[in-house]
């Protein structure tokens, strides 16, 4: 009605300077109240804007739409309208009022997913996360819902990407929880185990007053991965994980953790009757898949274990020591560990021997000079970071306010 | 006429392949002459010999023990029938039951029960005690130290005596507080190192074996000596083998026989013998033992210790394990070594395949089975063990049976050292400016709510 359109004029008009979208700003502000008021009619009035120039005016009518539930019917075109939104807006503008923001990308991932075609929404996602970001170290709730897509949508290496950053700075706490959370199920679907355990020791570790469920899936995956990765689990965790965490956490994973015990016997039997009895527990938490390849890394690790006794070695014996069941799948188990990198060794099939060898790497090269250079320089970049950090806590007055000072301020009249 | 149940390895005596194609060439020991037949030997145990070289209670508890631990019927009735001649001597009726129960007649009607006997002995324990203690009393009011002192000891003479070994520890102690010399006090420390070894409870006997050592006044030899072999003792059943071995090759000669209610020099020799071997490096086992005057004469007495400890020392393994292997089942008699003589000799047996490949770069795993009088499948297992303990620095070469000796590459280990630090240090950092962030959340949060 008229207030609609008045609003619009408005909208384009005070589009063009910054100072002119501020005050455009405010008016949204106060005019919000009846957008939602009017929402089911104003959809027709979005093509009176023009997003790559009214980005915030179109960002309120757009959050106004889509406030209501979200039906099949309208998804479908909503999709599209958000998907466009999102490649063109101006991000000053939508970083004027990123919440709205952050809800049309919301409702935006829940009708992809109502459509269950997550793909549609992967590539949209990750253009809003890097319109939303202040900085590649600043931690959105954008994120998640990205990475969460990504996990959908089985398409890990753009996950990936994102994951390579370094974050600093975060919004809610919530937030890295879950980013942590679905980085590491996608580090784990892409087979990087270290980054994976990374991930999750970060949920594990965060300062949090009450536990919470993604904490205790994080944990039952950080023992998983952790048995595949190192082969051990540390049995308690590091002295800055928060209280709550210490005290709750492992009676919460008990089954899991009782797995990592029986891991540790080395005897391969025991787990996989243990595995067997607990299928239903592992299934329930859709930790199957990760269970199973522990189960298999306890061969790997043996037989690892036998490159530091042994120069060469029959297959029979390497099958009787690993309790594998006849040399070929012995040699199966050594040709695949050669080939994923994890020992160096040749197979000589006239003689069923194996022969280990070392490490080839001779740390000579200029790749690895250059690759020990740039660890250098990193690390003194993260160094100074901290020391920067140190300098700014110990200057903040809330940080003074609880260490107690020696001696009382002195008032100078 | 029973099968020789000791020799529980099977002995190749007839092979003289002591090391062949080893390390060195000096002629093959032959198996000792013995002037004397030894105590501790590869035969079966001369219980009547044994038992000689020990008076008071702990002939008795040996002398049991070895009825309970051994095997053939006929040594256990001569070591029953000994401890019950033994105690028939003494006053102990609480040892008389337990002996003529395990008896159970099997020695005729002299070792039956002798109820007229024990009820006698226990009737005159009540007159003496009574009068110990109406003497006691009158001490006491005189006041006089020294008969207080005595008084107190012959009460613990006497429950030690009857077998109480709790209170006449308690007795002993109690001296303590009316002891005016420092021969008081070593004769107070004496009976309570006796009661404590009797009683198995070693820290005590630690703890009396310092005090008496603190004398200002110096001791005589044969009191050293005692004390050595007391605290020996003690660190052998602490486990503490290397202590033991120092403690017991520091006894002097002087011991003799003085310390038989307690120990006999046959046993100063095998104890102090076993556990050098066991813990002491080639050093150490030179300086100590071998070249040890004082000792060597504690050796001749048990010329089999002697004997497998050359050879140890002059890497003749295979009739040194020989030696141990005859020796263990009368080792497993005695009532001080019997649990930790297979803790001694794995660890024997480890250190000679140890020192067998220090000198090599390459060992062919055949001529090392020969000299351990082993498989080769054997050898190599235990070789595993104690390469994955890292104890040898070696590689197996499973397919021709030769082992290589593997000198940690310093330069890739340091290089793999710094940059796993590298990126642990890495993650951490970032770990911790995150939580530092959340952290700092929290506090705006809070500091939000309060305004």
């Amino acid at each position: 009605m008229n207030s609609v359109e008045g609003l619009l004029t408005q909208i384009q008009g005070l589009s063009s300077t910054a100072s002119d979208v501020l005050s455009l700003q405010n008016v949204l502000k106060q005019a919000d109240e009846s957008l939602h008021a009017e929402s089911t009619r104003l959809l027709p009035f979005l093509d009176q804007l023009d997003p790559s120039k009214h980005s915030l005016g179109y960002l309120y009518f757009l959050e106004a739409c889509t406030a209501g539930p979200v039906t099949t019917e309208s998804a479908s075109s909503f999709v599209l309208v958000i998907a466009r939104f999102i490649s063109s807006c101006v991000a000053e503008q939508i970083r004027l009022a990123p919440d709205k923001f952050i809800s049309v990308c919301k409702r935006f991932k829940d009708q992809v997913l109502l459509l269950e075609e997550p793909l549609r929404g992967v590539a949209p996602m990750l253009t809003a996360v890097r319109k939303l970001q202040s900085s590649t170290e600043h931690l959105t709730t954008l994120h998640p819902e990205f990475l969460l897509l990504c996990l959908l949508a089985k398409c890990y290496k753009t996950g990936l990407s994102i994951l390579e950053e370094d974050i600093f700075e975060v919004d809610q706490p919530r937030d890295l929880y879950l980013y942590c959370y679905y980085g590491g199920m996608i580090c784990i679907g892409q087979k990087c185990f270290r980054k994976a355990l990374e991930l999750l020791h970060n949920v594990v570790t965060a300062p949090m007053s009450t536990i919470n469920a993604i904490a205790v899936e994080a944990y039952k995956k950080y023992i998983l991965v952790s048995l595949i990765h190192h082969g051990q689990l540390s049995t308690s965790l590091p002295k800055y994980a928060s209280g709550v965490a210490q005290r709750n956490l492992k009676s919460l994973c008990l089954s899991y953790i009782e797995l990592a015990n029986s891991y540790n016997n080395g005897k391969i039997a025991d787990l996989e009757t243990y595995v067997q009895a607990n299928m239903e527990k592992f299934g329930s938490d859709n930790n199957l898949g990760l269970v199973k390849q522990v189960v298999s890394s306890i061969y790997k690790r043996n037989i690892q274990r036998l490159t530091q006794t042994y120069l060469t070695l029959s297959l029979q014996d390497i099958a009787n020591t690993v309790q594998l069941n006849s040399p070929k799948e012995a040699e199966m188990h050594v040709l695949q560990m050669i080939q994923d990198g994890e020992i160096y060794a040749t197979i000589n099939q006239k003689d069923g021997m194996v022969r280990f060898l070392e490490d080839p790497e001779l740390y000579k090269t200029c790749e690895m000079i250059e690759h020990i250079d740039l660890s250098i320089q990193r690390l003194m970049t993260l160094s100074k970071k901290l020391t920067v950090m140190d300098e700014l806590i110990s200057c903040d007055p809330l940080y003074l306010g609880k260490v107690s000072l020696p001696f009382p301020f002195i008032k100078l009249f | 006429m029973d099968g020789i149940e000791g020799a529980s390895n099977p002995t190749m005596e007839e092979m003289q392949a002591n090391g062949t194609g080893g390390v060195d060439e000096l002629p093959l020991t032959s198996t000792s002459t013995r002037k004397n037949r030894p105590i501790v030997s590869g035969e079966p145990l001369d219980i009547e010999a044994y038992a000689g070289l020990y008076t008071g209670r702990t002939k008795i508890k040996r002398l049991m023990f070895i009825a309970n631990h051994c095997d053939n019927p006929g040594m256990q009735l001569e070591a029953l029938r000994m401890a019950y001649d033994e105690i028939k001597k003494g006053e102990n009726t609480h040892l008389y039951r337990e002996v003529v129960q395990k008896i159970d007649g099997r020695l005729g009607p002299n070792y039956a029960m002798d109820a007229a006997w024990c009820s006698t002995i226990e009737r005159k324990a009540e007159l003496r005690k009574e009068k110990l203690e109406s003497e006691l009393n009158a001490y006491r009011t005189n006041l006089i130290k020294e008969s207080i002192r005595m008084g107190y000891n012959d009460f613990g003479d006497f429950y030690y005596a009857h077998g109480a070994l709790g209170d006449a520890f308690k007795s002993y102690v109690r001296t303590r507080d009316y002891c005016t010399t420092s021969k008081h006090i070593i004769q107070m420390c004496l009976n309570a190192i006796l009661v404590s070894i009797e009683m198995v409870q070693f820290s005590n006997v630690t703890s009396y074996v310092s005090k008496a050592e603190q004398t200002p006044e110096a001791l005589d030899p044969p009191t050293v000596a005692k004390l050595c072999c007391a605290a020996g003792l003690a660190h052998l059943e602490a486990k503490k083998y290397k202590l033991a071995a120092r403690k017991f090759l520091e006894v002097g000669p002087e011991l003799g026989n003085s310390y038989s209610e307690v120990i006999a020099p046959q046993d100063v020799a095998t104890y102090g013998g076993l556990c050098a071997l066991a813990s002491f490096d080639r050093t150490e086992l030179k300086n100590k033992v071998i070249d040890n005057i004082n000792f060597r004469d504690f050796l001749e007495l048990v010329p089999e210790v002697r004997e497998l400890i050359n050879d140890f020392y002059s890497s003749h393994y295979a009739s040194c394990l020989e030696y141990l292997g005859n020796l263990k089942s009368n080792l497993m008699l005695d009532i001080h070594l019997y649990d930790h003589v297979e803790t001694l000799y794995d660890q024997i047996r480890n250190k000679a395949l140890i020192q067998y490949t220090l000198p090599f770069v390459s060992v062919d795993m055949r001529m090392m089975a020969d000299a351990f009088k082993t498989s080769v499948v054997g050898l190599e297992k235990e070789l595993e063990a104690l390469i994955t303990d890292n104890q040898i620095q070696a590689r197996i070469d499973s397919h021709n049976k030769i082992l290589y000796a593997r000198h940690a590459d310093q330069r890739n280990a340091t290089f793999q050292r710094v940059l796993q630090t590298g990126n642990e240090f890495d993650q951490e950092v970032r770990a911790m400016l995150l939580r530092s962030s959340l952290l700092k959340y929290d506090y705006n949060l809070r500091a939000s709510r309060k305004h």
